[in-house]
């Protein structure tokens, strides 16, 4: 699976409150979240980004509350994945869940720029940075996550899972 | 090897003899919630497993708090789409006016009792640690998949021992011993680990402390944060638990990946500054700065029990809050309105200029009741301020204990409280 954009950088700490305000939290469709993405940090952001970019940001990215919103916020503007310093533990875990890639890759994040045009091959958590001809490698996924990236989120796995133990 | 309480818990609900930090298991919960923001995604993920009914109709509790009562048409939905399920399914549903902020009523009315592995889609799901749980903060999909089965993964964490030495001062509370930590280890401090907190300070605490000292564990990155049971534990617990309980305690030769020591009477009152509740200075050296402000909310899951609002009037008993600030209280559960009714409570306040409403999470999460023009300063007592947390996002907000806030309405400034205890307002 690769995914290609253009980057937008954003700094340390982004929690979900800015990633969407909770006067937002009063629907579940992907397009009106999307319209709203960011709008506590950069109200202009859902407007320019282009389908396939990619966030880039610091360390602790989408601390604060556990609003899944956020994770269909960002896929339903169009963003194809996150690539931070660190994640914030449910974040990481709901973006797993819903089948929102995320990469943890400190070294890569240093060395994109906003704009800068970026590859990523999720199966090899591989990073290319085009702009700026540099290939950066993702701390790779607990196999057992990756069976969950593969089924395509928690729900598709647990429909399995369940599958299997009626037999 | 010995174990950490989280690892004993985790180990007890996996059928495993042992558990260590980083090993994947799949864990029995006693409990799972979901509120009125997360239960509508939730719905919509437990109806695609396809499976009938929930695992456990006692062990599901749905909980309107945020946008309680109906905001707008759109959140009247949310709570229909709530309800709805909540009837068809026969799980436990606290409708407004019964109910209040999940993780302060759902402690109170008994559903979690120590031992317990309790998963809430709410990232403070870990206040209920106070009591000796295993208390972790999900979104609404691994929910809905606890919701039908009955069980979650989970990676074991790490435990960070907190050792808090010492008697807390005066105007000191719990509030400041967790804000003062996580201005010490950072907002991603504890990110992925179980935070264990003990020491005389903790001791000494009453319940209504213990568990704003385990609601901010999420401030801090925690994954939960547990407090050892003891008789103050259990004399919470005794009257009011809706299944059996199990008392872990911590190995003496358990492993614990760092060690925190504190001296609480080192402690003064703190204040987190805007924008990050890590970013925390002491109230003498914000006293000096003279940070005049718009509001005051007294509320959350954080400071919203009996001995904060108590602590809170107080303060205000006999004076008039200063003109050009509103102050909202908001008791966090229905049980506790009346109780401060009783206590006349509510009669300081009103009297004092406040304004009180019932059980809402409101102001919190700037979602309705309260929320925040542009430049507005609002001391609170809740637990994040991060931007537009509480309106709009160049609005700033501290976050202070009880008396700290009380203090801050009657002065119209951030002052140490010794500044109007017992002081006897003109008007
Ligand atoms: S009071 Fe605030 S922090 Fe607590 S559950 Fe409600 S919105 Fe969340």
């Amino acid at each position: 699976m690769t995914m290609r954009g253009k980057a937008h950088t954003f700094g340390d700490h982004i929690d979900t409150d800015q990633i969407i305000p909770a006067q937002m939290l009063v629907t579940i469709d992907p397009v009106e979240l999307g319209k709203h993405c960011m709008a506590n940090n950069d109200p202009e952001f859902a407007g320019k980004v282009q389908p396939g970019d990619i966030i880039v940001a610091g360390v602790n990215f989408g601390c604060g509350s556990s609003r899944e919103h956020a994770q269909i916020s960002i896929i339903g503007c169009g963003v194809s994945c996150v690539i931070a310093k660190g994640f914030a533990r449910i974040f990481f875990r709901n973006s797993i869940n819903l089948g929102l890639p995320v990469l943890e890759c400190p070294e890569a994040v240093d060395a994109i720029e906003a704009g800068d045009e970026l590859d990523v091959d999720l199966s090899t958590g591989t990073i290319r940075n085009l702009t700026r001809d540099l290939t950066f490698q993702a701390k790779p996924y607990e196999p057992f996550m990756m069976e969950i990236i593969e089924a395509g989120g928690l729900i598709e796995y647990t429909k399995r899972r369940l599958a299997v133990a009626k037999g | 090897m010995g174990m950490t309480i989280a690892e004993k818990i985790l180990a007890a609900h996996s059928g495993r003899k042992e558990v260590s930090p980083g090993d994947l298991i799949n864990v029995k919960v006693d409990l799972v919630m979901a509120n009125d923001v997360t239960a509508p995604i939730a719905i919509e993920q437990f109806r695609k497993l396809g499976v009938k009914e929930v695992f456990d109709k006692e062990r599901v509790v749905f909980v309107p708090s945020h946008f309680v009562p109906a905001r707008d048409i759109a959140t009247a939905e949310q709570f229909k789409v709530m309800r709805d399920f909540a009837k068809e399914s026969g799980i436990v549903y606290y409708e407004l006016g019964q109910g209040g902020i999940e993780h302060i009523l759902l402690p109170w009315k008994g559903h979690v009792v120590p031992g317990d592995v309790y998963c809430g889609a709410d990232s403070h799901t870990p206040t209920c640690g106070a009591l000796g749980a295993f208390a972790c903060g999900m979104g609404s999909t691994d929910i809905a998949v606890a919701m039908a089965t009955g069980e979650v993964w989970m990676k074991v964490p790490a435990t960070m021992r907190l050792i808090y030495h010492g008697k807390m001062g005066k105007w000191t509370r719990s509030k400041d011993l967790i804000l003062n930590t996580i201005g010490r280890i950072g907002t991603d401090g504890a990110t992925y680990m179980a935070m264990q907190f003990e020491g005389e300070a903790l001791k000494s605490m009453s319940m209504d402390a213990r568990f704003t000292m385990t609601n901010m564990v999420a401030e801090a990155g925690g994954k939960t944060g547990i407090i050892p049971v003891d008789e103050v534990t259990l004399d919470y617990v005794r009257p009011r638990a809706k299944h059996e309980w199990t008392v872990y305690e911590p190995d003496p030769d358990a492993s614990y990946i760092t060690t925190y020591e504190f001296d609480a009477s080192a402690i003064e009152p703190t204040v987190a500054l805007p924008f990050s509740p890590g970013n925390t200075k002491t109230i003498s050296e914000i006293a000096q700065e003279d940070i005049k402000i718009d509001q005051v909310f007294i509320g959350s899951c954080t400071n919203a029990r009996m001995e904060d609002l108590r602590e809170a009037a107080e303060i205000m008993r006999g004076k008039k809050i200063a003109k050009w600030v509103r102050c909202i209280v908001i008791p966090a559960t229905q049980d506790i309105f009346k109780e401060a009714l009783k206590e006349g409570l509510i009669e300081v306040f009103t009297e004092s200029g406040c304004q009180v409403s019932a059980a809402t999470c409101g102001p919190c999460l700037g979602g309705h009741y309260g929320v925040l023009a542009e430049g507005e300063r609002c001391v609170s007592t809740s637990n994040r301020n991060f931007p537009g947390r509480m309106g709009h996002s160049k609005a700033e907000v501290f976050l202070v204990n009880p008396p700290l806030a009380a203090a801050a309405a009657i002065a119209g400034r951030i002052v140490h409280p010794e500044e109007v205890a017992g002081k006897v307002s003109a008007s």
